[in-house]
């Protein structure tokens, strides 16, 4: 049976002032985890019931971790808990989640891996496990380029930031116009708008674009339909338009969703 | 090791432990952390005559010690359920109870007629819904409709017929004996208790639906109180729910006069609650020298 696993904090960092890179000891997670699926991280607080979706950031099977980066989204929050742990604490984590990005499709082809803030860390480890060169295009507010340098082994590197302190200014669909090379294949995760821009974007131009979506889960497993997406075809649970995040997705391609 | 085994409308359950309809789908997504087979039973999520497709989102946001929700019985509808969910629930040594929602009096005694051949042990009346704008709740809040609408379903039913009861109104009671009037075999509650919440800083509300659901333990002391009142007001079996999240919760109910209870917000905190709680009730009984469950049940 599977089970809610303790994970073990092997190490914690503050990247910027709210986002933290989280490595934790979870061997049956980091045995069975695939780029762009995610974990559920509960807290201790039994004042909050539901599990944190968050993205694997790094899976690295030979030591039996992974890392979550993430943001701390207020005072008083969950994430906020989590950022207080430190070496050798535990907490509660259920995964892995979801489908993760599908690297057999973009076998041979220009892979463009598109993030923007807080939906940059997935992209890191499907980078890394694709194996062949990959542009990463990375959409920031400004300030901190957290995780930046760590996708440069595996391809060129865009920035674009929205106050123009790094890269060029304007947002990651700007950096892709201004590219020379056109991608073949999309793989993105970040802000509604973003996403809806590379969904637009692709289609025009003829590109398979998978995005990883996020919403309010409960359960994380598939079971209680909180997070569905509308959907253009029939979902296989309910046979109407919902397909649902945690289950079917995070990742679908683009045009099989209504955004 | 103690006796567990209840009945509920001369349906026997291995012990008294179920699953909150909506929480649970219909068990095969929790079938990967729970063993089914330790379930005295499995309560499926609502299901309708045709499929529903459920409000917008966002559907759930977490609360103190609780949740909100408003999924708004997103469901396959009646000819998938009984073509796949029914057959998955066979494959497993508990019992399976139905979950049954409508818009309208037809469509209730359309999916219980639906289920009249099939394998299943118990129905669940879903008249208690907050999140859908017709049916539902509509008839949980007024004792002459529920009893009304009970009568009619008993007519189409072939199994035992248990009454969800919402805790939207002013007497428990009431109600229970309404449902007990119409020929209710058992009943159950409560279901979650209306709510709100607002995102300060978007100025929005938290739920697409506006309002939605409270469960979890944070509505635990009033589901107990309710099930209590109930329990003395009928003469029915109750199922007793409303934020249990440990065998030591699910205790607390049977001592207030439930003859089983259910887990549901619990299961999104960890999907092995149920089969923890079933193990925990277990050792309680042990550790007590309770040589029989139903020494306990009704005690207070």
């Amino acid at each position: 049976m599977k089970k809610k696993e303790l994970g073990i904090v092997i190490s914690h960092e503050q990247l910027t002032e709210d986002i933290f890179s989280l490595r934790l000891e979870a061997g049956n997670i980091a045995e069975e985890a695939v780029p762009g699926q995610f974990v559920m991280v509960y807290s201790r607080d039994s004042g909050k019931q539901l599990g944190r979706p968050i993205s694997l950031c790094g899976i690295d099977k030979e030591k039996n971790q992974i890392r979550l980066v993430y943001r701390v989204t207020g005072p008083g929050t969950g994430t906020e808990e989590f950022s207080t742990l430190s070496e050798g604490e535990r907490i509660f984590v259920l995964g892995p989640l979801g489908n993760g990005f599908p690297l057999e499709k973009a076998r041979g082809k220009r892979l463009f891996a598109v993030g923007g803030g807080i939906g940059i860390p997935p992209l890191l480890e499907t980078s890394k496990q694709f194996g062949e060169p990959v542009t990463a295009v990375l959409g920031y507010r400004g300030g901190a380029l957290f995780l930046k340098e760590e996708f440069e082994p595996y391809g060129e590197v865009l920035i674009a930031t929205e106050d123009g302190s790094a890269g060029i200014r304007g947002n990651v669909l700007d950096a892709i116009r201004n590219h020379a090379e056109r991608p073949e294949m999309i793989f993105a995760c970040g802000p509604m708008p973003m996403l809806r821009a590379l969904a637009s974007y692709a289609e025009e131009e003829k590109i398979p674009c998978y995005i990883s979506l996020e919403e309010r889960m409960a359960c994380g497993i598939g079971a209680c339909l909180g997070c569905v997406c509308e959907t253009r075809e029939t979902d296989p649970h309910t046979h109407v338009h919902n397909r649902r995040i945690c289950k079917e997705g995070p990742v679908f391609l683009s045009t099989e969703v209504v955004l | 090791m103690s006796k567990t085994s209840v009945q509920i409308a001369g349906v026997e359950l291995k012990n008294p432990v179920m699953t909150a309809s909506g929480t649970f789908g219909s068990g095969q997504e929790f079938s990967e952390y729970v063993n089914l087979n330790r379930l005295g039973a499995v309560v499926t999520k609502g299901v309708a005559n045709v499929p529903w497709p459920g409000n917008p989102v966002p559907r759930v946001t977490e609360t103190a010690s609780g949740m909100l929700n408003a999924i708004g019985l997103q469901n396959p509808g009646i000819d998938v359920f009984c073509s796949r969910d029914i057959p998955f629930l066979r494959q497993y040594d508990t019992r399976i109870i139905v979950n049954v929602c409508g818009r309208s009096e037809q469509d209730y005694c359309e999916v219980v007629s639906r289920l009249a051949e099939e394998p299943v042990d118990l129905l669940e009346i879903n008249v208690s819904c907050p999140n859908v704008k017709e049916g539902g709740i509509a008839f949980g809040q007024d004792p002459a409709a529920l009893e009304h609408i009970t009568k009619e379903i008993k007519k189409h039913a072939r199994q035992p017929i248990i009454l969800k009861l919402s805790p939207n109104v002013t007497d428990i009671t009431v109600m229970a004996k309404a449902a007990e009037a119409g020929g209710a075999d058992a009943i159950s509650l409560i279901n979650t208790l209306t709510g709100m919440k607002i995102d300060i800083y978007r100025r929005k509300f938290a739920l697409a639906n506006k309002t939605g659901g409270l469960s979890g333990p944070a509505i635990k002391p009033v589901a107990l109180r309710m099930v209590w009142q109930a329990a003395h007001a009928v003469s029915l079996p109750v199922i007793g729910m409303g934020g249990i999240a440990s065998a030591e919760d699910a205790v607390e109910f049977l001592m207030a006069g439930a003859t089983a209870v259910s887990v549901g917000t619990a299961n999104f905190h960890d999907p092995s609650a149920t089969e923890k709680i079933v193990s925990g009730i277990e050792d309680f009984l042990d550790r007590q020298n309770i040589v029989d469950i139903h020494e306990i049940i009704g005690i207070l």
